[in-house]
């Protein structure tokens, strides 16, 4: 059956609370998922206080903060800081986001009005954790390669470019953008349940990126890949996705198209 | 994937090879519109179903059995067991395969859940006919 708890070695116990920052005034508690996998211990959360007047406005801005300030053990991805290269998503107040375009005031606006006074900071869920904030996407990204995300043809090649109407190009957009930050598939409770043989939003999306691609030839086979319970079928239009895509795209959307066409090549 | 070791997230398969699993079945879209169309089709057969109740209630039997004759009666209480039943049968399916997750048990539910199906398709069908037929045999 679908696990429900928490198996005993991840679940989560009081952390340490670090000492307040010396003089400041404006300070904002943040509360972190840390884990560990050499010391054997269980998953914790630890209290950590963020001076905001000497800290950027946003969450990445907080922990990068933190980790120059306070406690330089804290482990997670970032790069960009800006929002395109999807490095640092991480579960903020309840929501998949990218800790360099969500702002602290903004995210606890997100938790639906629980203002517990702390940011909540957890790796991205249902993923295994590598350490801290950092979640294992060996299995994400292998799906996304496993939809054969480039163009397809039988044609020889032109000598120029491959030729496509404005109109066609259009058909791209809001598909093209996905940054592959894994927001959306790790808030799909059909990904947590069935993850190794669902494909999820994220790789599905891409999918149908290369399906409606009027330059690629080998649409029929796509969709060949793609006919099955697990790998298309177990979305159930949640919408999780469309939710939590810090790129406001929407995979559902998406995925409803994919299982239009597979209808239409059979009436 | 068709592996009968005792644990099978110890291995040395690459990532590619766990994601392809054993392919794509090859099916899925039958199973998606027949639940949209059986849904659609629900609405209006229900209602039927609700209102030919609904006539024979506090009725004697022959007045039943009456009502079940008519042709339209009998021919919209036939549509409404299959519609019902496949639709029930499709939905139930899938929420097996979306929390059964131990390979027996998921066979079982699965085989359970179609006898089921059919059981309930059949028992209704045999009655409707049997009452509406019943003067012709």
């Amino acid at each position: 059956m679908a696990q429900f708890n928490l198996p005993k070695n991840s679940r989560i116990t009081e952390g340490k609370t670090w000492p307040r920052p010396t003089g400041g005034n404006n300070l904002q508690e943040f509360r972190i998922y840390r884990w560990n996998p050499d010391d054997g211990a269980n998953p914790r959360v630890d209290v950590y206080q963020v001076d905001r007047d000497d800290c950027g406005p946003m969450v990445l801005d907080a922990l990068l903060w933190i980790k120059a300030k306070v406690d330089s053990t804290l482990v997670f991805r970032r790069s960009c800081r800006e929002g395109i290269c999807g490095s640092c998503a991480m579960n903020i107040e309840g929501q998949n986001a990218l800790a360099c375009t969500m702002g602290i005031d903004e995210c606890q606006e997100h938790a639906k009005g629980k203002k517990t006074g702390a940011v909540r900071i957890y790796p991205l869920p249902h993923m295994p954790v590598l350490k801290d904030l950092v979640p294992d996407l060996t299995n994400f990204f292998a799906q996304h390669a496993s939809v054969e995300p480039w163009l397809q043809t039988e044609t020889p090649a032109p000598e120029g470019e491959w030729k496509q109407t404005p109109e066609d190009r259009a058909q791209l957009d809001g598909l093209y953008e996905c940054i592959l930050c894994a927001c959306c598939t790790t808030s799909c409770p059909s990904y947590w349940w069935n993850g190794d043989r669902f494909l999820g939003p994220a790789a599905l999306l891409q999918a149908y990126r290369w399906l409606i691609d009027s330059r690629d030839e080998n649409t029929g086979e796509r969709l060949d890949a793609l006919h099955d319970p697990f790998r298309l079928y177990r979305c159930h239009t949640i919408m999780n996705c469309a939710n939590a895509c810090p790129k406001s795209l929407n995979p559902a959307k998406a995925i409803a198209e994919i299982k239009k066409m597979m209808v239409s090549r059979e009436i | 994937m068709v592996d009968n070791r005792q644990n099978t997230n110890v291995t040395m398969r690459t990532p590619r090879a766990r994601v392809k699993g054993l392919g794509a079945s090859g099916h899925g879209a039958g199973h998606f519109w027949q639940q949209r169309l059986t849904a659609a089709t629900n609405a209006p057969l229900m209602l039927g179903f609700v209102v030919i109740v609904a006539m024979m209630a506090n009725r004697p039997y022959p007045e039943a059995v009456a009502l079940m004759s008519h042709p339209l009666v009998a021919l919209v209480l036939i549509l409404a067991v299959i519609s019902v039943t496949l639709h029930m049968r499709i939905g139930m399916q899938v929420i097996i395969e979306d929390y059964v997750h131990d390979k027996g048990l998921k066979f079982l539910s699965l085989f359970a859940n179609n006898a089921y199906a059919v059981v309930v398709a059949v028992a209704c069908l045999y009655a409707i006919l049997r009452v509406s037929l019943g003067k012709l045999v």
